[in-house]
């Protein structure tokens, strides 16, 4: 048994090794992917402080914030699905589809034009806050219209499909009340596009991350007795309402805070579990953190992509996920029994 | 016996008047009503004195007339297709928007009119008709790989994931081929873009796929008990099938072509008229065409009124009826009791 779980712990670590080694990689081929080409010499040649001015500034002030907001979304959202297929025991659940990604959305364009208005204070720090309230309230009716003598993880979907759409129509409401500019970046950030990626968004973000991180971390255990379904996790003395509630909370905060950065990024925090648990099996002391490495490089992978695939054209990195997922979601459900 | 089905068929036939007299009320509001309100005398005298010097008049020719033909045909249409999909697949969940059949269409629209720019409605309406028929295609192929048949649930899932793609890769071809405006537009479902043209495009599309509806109106009530059963009655299902799929084509295409993404209207709707009508298509066929109109004409009128003077696109408002309705569905029908 201990011979195995080492095993299973050396696995586990070469398993993470090679995938910050692909993130490294990934790092410097999407920082000298853009516009303004720049060879790896000279990237190399700017980190060390010997670049031209005008590669300082491309390197330092666009495409490396973009490049770590893109790691810490594809955090935030990958960790966030993780727990939401743990706790709902339902591998189809994802912030995207259930509508929680654009709930915070609605409450990001809300918020916006408030302050527009002069209602309430524009700032930036705000945003990740507006974004988690919206998030938590789509969550909260999500689950409340999903009851009925517990939630079945189908019903659970496609409750999650109908307040999406609700909360989509809204927002093309409220597109004509806003400044036609204001809306074209919200649209565009609406459909996962990591919009306003400079230094102060990464530090209104970032502090989320580090503080709901390793709060997840913490409660792995509770979430591995969860996964193995209610009666099992009472039966062995967890109190399941309320170690569910927690994880919810902290999967809801971390979606609505990736949201707020990124835009309504869907997908992606399906698959990544799916590719961590195939790798590493059902432990979520593993599946996390996996989850975290595979959610940073998929994302900055897709961003990539998104710019390269159809250059000059920049696509959202999020339609760049759905595309590759959606397939994929397709044949998890089919598969569903 | 007798006597209880000639009783409740004549209260059909009212049903169905009173609906059809609302339809002419809200159509007549709908031509009347909009950023200048025009009276209702102006109104019959642009139809029966049309007099080309008054702006009144052109306005209401050129403009609330055909956008008003328009609602009434794309609401009729969209209903009577997802009577169709609901009655052949017994899938409470069935329907153009749903299954992703509309966004197949729109995004067939997006890549002619990326490719050819200067494409004409006609040809803008055929690709419509292909690209309903290629998303159709692609939920019957990914419905045959089921694990022990497709539930109505997991058809609507997955309909649901495919139309997310394919709105997906539309939105990308329109930021590639800087299209934002029209694709924005077909994506959101607007009837503000609607002149004769459309009434045209509409009414031939109609006048095929209407009469092949209610030509299979009797086969689909015999499908919606039940495959066994249409087979021991000796019917041809694969024929009945393949018809109502090309009429279901026809219809959604042309309504995506003239008015975009209309969503929910052809989920509800269906639901609604069995709910009056009962279970025979006979009669659902017909009166979903009826309700539909007036469901589409009436969410026009609101979205000409949420934001006045700008207008909101239709398939907001449709999207904000549907949506409850849908949650209601969803809980009924999302699996058991757990």
């Amino acid at each position: 048994m201990s011979g195995n779980s080492n095993s299973k712990k050396r696995k586990f670590f070469g398993i993470s090794f090679i995938l910050i080694a692909l993130i490294i990689i990934m790092i410097f081929i999407s920082l000298r992917t853009g516009v303004i080409s720049i060879s790896f010499q000279e990237v190399i040649e700017t980190i060390f402080q010997q670049g031209s001015d005008r590669n300082k500034l491309v390197l330092f002030e666009f495409r490396l914030p973009a490049i770590i907001l893109a790691i810490l979304i594809g955090i935030g959202l990958a960790v966030s699905g993780a727990i939401l297929q743990g706790i709902t025991q339902n591998e189809l659940a994802d912030p995207g589809i259930m509508g929680i990604n654009t709930g915070a959305g609605l409450a990001v364009v809300l918020y916006l034009f408030l302050s527009r208005e002069g209602f309430v204070v524009s700032s930036i720090w705000m945003m990740p806050v507006a974004a988690m309230i919206g998030a938590l309230f789509a969550a909260f009716l999500i689950y409340i219209l999903a009851w009925k003598k517990g939630v079945s993880p189908i019903r659970l979907i496609l409750v999650g499909i109908g307040i999406n759409a609700g909360f989509a129509a809204f927002i093309t409401i409220f597109q004509l009340k806003m400044d036609p500019q204001d809306f074209r970046q919200v649209a565009v950030w609406l459909s996962g596009d990591i919009w306003n990626a400079n230094w102060n968004t990464v530090l209104a973000f970032l502090p989320w991350i580090v503080i709901l991180i390793p709060l997840v971390l913490r409660k792995v255990n509770a979430l591995n007795v969860l996964t193995l379904g209610d009666d099992l996790a009472s039966g062995l003395g967890v109190n399941v309402e309320r170690d569910r509630q927690i994880l919810l909370l902290l999967a809801v905060a971390l979606a609505g805070a990736s949201v707020s950065a990124g835009g309504a990024i869907a997908f992606l925090g399906l698959i990544v579990p799916h590719i961590a648990r195939k790798l590493i099996g059902p432990l979520h002391q593993y599946i996390i953190p996996l989850s975290m490495f595979i959610g940073a490089l998929l994302i900055i992978t897709a961003d990539t992509v998104g710019k390269v695939i159809l250059a000059p054209t920049e696509i959202p990195v999020g339609i760049v996920v759905s595309i590759i997922s959606a397939p994929y979601f397709i044949y998890l459900l089919l598969k569903a029994t | 016996m007798l006597n209880t089905i000639k009783h409740s068929s004549m209260l059909k036939t009212i049903i169905n008047c009173i609906a059809l007299l609302m339809l002419i009320l809200s159509v007549v509001i709908s031509i009347s009503y909009g950023s200048t309100s025009i009276p209702f005398e102006t109104v019959w005298s642009a139809i029966f004195s049309f007099d080309t010097d008054v702006t009144s008049h052109q306005v209401i020719q050129e403009i609330r007339i055909p956008r008003a033909i328009s609602a009434v045909l794309v609401g009729a249409f969209l209903a009577v297709s997802g009577s169709i999909m609901q009655g052949m697949t017994r899938n409470p969940l069935a329907s153009p928007s749903i299954l992703g059949v509309t966004d197949g269409a729109a995004l067939s629209l997006v890549i002619m009119l990326a490719a050819f720019p200067m494409i004409s409605s006609m040809g803008l309406t055929v690709a419509s008709f292909v690209g309903a028929g290629l998303a159709v295609a692609l939920i019957l192929f990914i419905g045959s790989f089921s694990k022990g048949g497709i539930t109505p649930v997991k058809l609507a899932l997955a309909g649901v994931a495919i139309g997310t793609t394919l709105r997906s890769i539309s939105t990308i071809l329109s930021l590639h081929f800087n299209l934002e405006k029209e694709v924005g537009f077909w994506l959101a479902g607007e009837l503000s873009g609607t002149s004769w043209s459309s009434v045209n495009i509409l009414f031939f599309s109609g006048i095929i796929g209407l009469p092949i509806a209610f030509f299979l109106a009797k086969s689909i009530t015999v499908l919606s008990l039940g495959e066994d059963m249409a087979t021991n009655l000796g019917q041809n299902s694969l024929l009945i099938k393949a018809l109502g799929i090309i009429s279901i084509l026809i219809l959604t295409g042309a309504a995506v072509s003239v008015a975009g993404v209309v969503g929910f209207v052809g989920l509800i709707v269906p639901h609604i008229t069995r709910f009056i009508m009962g279970t025979d298509y006979k009669w659902i066929i017909p009166s979903s065409a009826i309700f539909g109109a007036l469901l589409l004409v009436l969410s026009d009128l609101v979205s000409r009124y949420i934001n006045a003077p700008f207008e909101t696109p239709v398939g907001a408002i449709t999207s904000l009826i549907g949506v409850p309705f849908f949650l209601y569905l969803a809980r009924k029908s999302g699996g058991g009791d757990k």
